[in-house]
């Protein structure tokens, strides 16, 4: 199984955090375009599927899949977005996800009075602990 | 606050060194400002900028989601002031649109071992309550205003803070590829 790369954003659209841990392909852009391209995207599923959607959408988007990954995606009241890629086998990725947003997101840099909000994420401790939490998770 | 590592309960923290640290805040406030406003104003912006950190560990201890109506809103603060006070506000008094609702306290860790002097009479000790819970709102997109209607330090018999729905605040969209 393996972990592709994780993408962090803030609930004012900016890409706080970017990380890869096995990514063969390349998307051919800098990481400022790819990263409004993947907000951007998105945008638009969550809302197409708050809009198609039969029932009420509790929980709205939570993953897609592709033939090669599968996309996970976390949101959290607050707009916080977690997006990690990983492989088809990966099951129930969601609790990594609140892992990260509970226990290295909050601890780490909401904690951290030197961390601004809404700005990329420079602190050596929550890069290390992230790496730390996602290579000993049983998805990597 | 404190710094719990990868354990999520928080480490207990005796209260009367927290009553007393923000009394120690307060006096050097007022040293500073001169003016009681003035510190009315300070304490409510640095309620503020606690507030919307505050959220966020809020949300990851409990696991709510976003709130479906006020009343909901409601008990999520209610259970906040349990988890970061130690204590349970009642909630009393809501206005009959449903738009705003009244927290009582019968105790208050913050004003233990205070009395207000006479020239601070309208000193509102407690207003750093009144940011943090408009930092905190303001992140689940939700504007509330709020304000102290009784104070036990001005021999009131309840701390009561009136908390209002205010708006609504839209999600951010990307900006446009120009």
């Amino acid at each position: 199984m393996t972990v592709h790369n994780l993408y962090i954003f803030s609930r004012n659209c900016t890409l706080l955090y970017y990380a890869e841990w096995n990514r063969l392909n390349k998307s051919g852009m800098t990481k400022e375009e790819e990263a409004k391209l993947m907000y951007g995207m998105l945008f638009s599923i969550k809302s197409f599927i708050n809009k198609i959607s039969p029932l009420d959408p509790k929980d709205g988007f939570l993953h897609y899949k592709t033939s090669k990954y599968t996309l996970n995606y976390l949101e959290t009241p607050s707009g916080l977005k977690f997006v990690l890629n990983t492989d088809n086998s990966a099951q129930n990725v969601r609790g990594l996800l609140q892992q990260l947003y509970s226990q290295i997101y909050v601890e780490y840099v909401i904690k951290n009075p030197l961390c601004q909000l809404n700005e990329p994420i420079q602190s050596e401790l929550f890069k290390n602990k992230l790496d730390e939490l996602v290579k000993s998770s049983p998805y990597f | 606050m404190s710094r719990t590592g990868a354990r999520l309960d928080a480490k207990k923290v005796n209260s009367e060194l927290f009553t007393l640290t923000y009394g120690a805040l307060v006096t050097q406030l007022l040293k500073d400002y001169e003016n009681v406003e003035d510190v009315n104003k300070q304490l409510e912006r640095m309620g503020y900028n606690m507030g919307i950190r505050l959220i966020e560990d809020f949300l990851a201890r409990t696991g709510s989601g976003r709130c479906y109506d006020f009343r909901d809103t409601a008990e999520k603060i209610q259970s906040g002031f349990k988890i970061f006070l130690g204590i349970t506000p009642t909630i009393t008094n809501w206005s009959p649109a449903g738009d705003a609702f009244s927290l009582c306290f019968e105790t208050n860790p913050l004003t233990e071992f205070v009395e207000l002097p006479d020239h601070c009479l309208n000193l509102k000790y407690c207003n750093i309550l009144t940011g943090v819970l408009r930092g905190a709102c303001e992140m689940v997109q939700m504007e509330v205003a709020s304000w102290f209607l009784q104070d036990q330090l001005k021999n009131d018999s309840v701390t009561e803070i009136r908390v209002k729905f205010v708006k609504r605040l839209e999600d951010a969209i990307p900006a446009g590829e120009d």
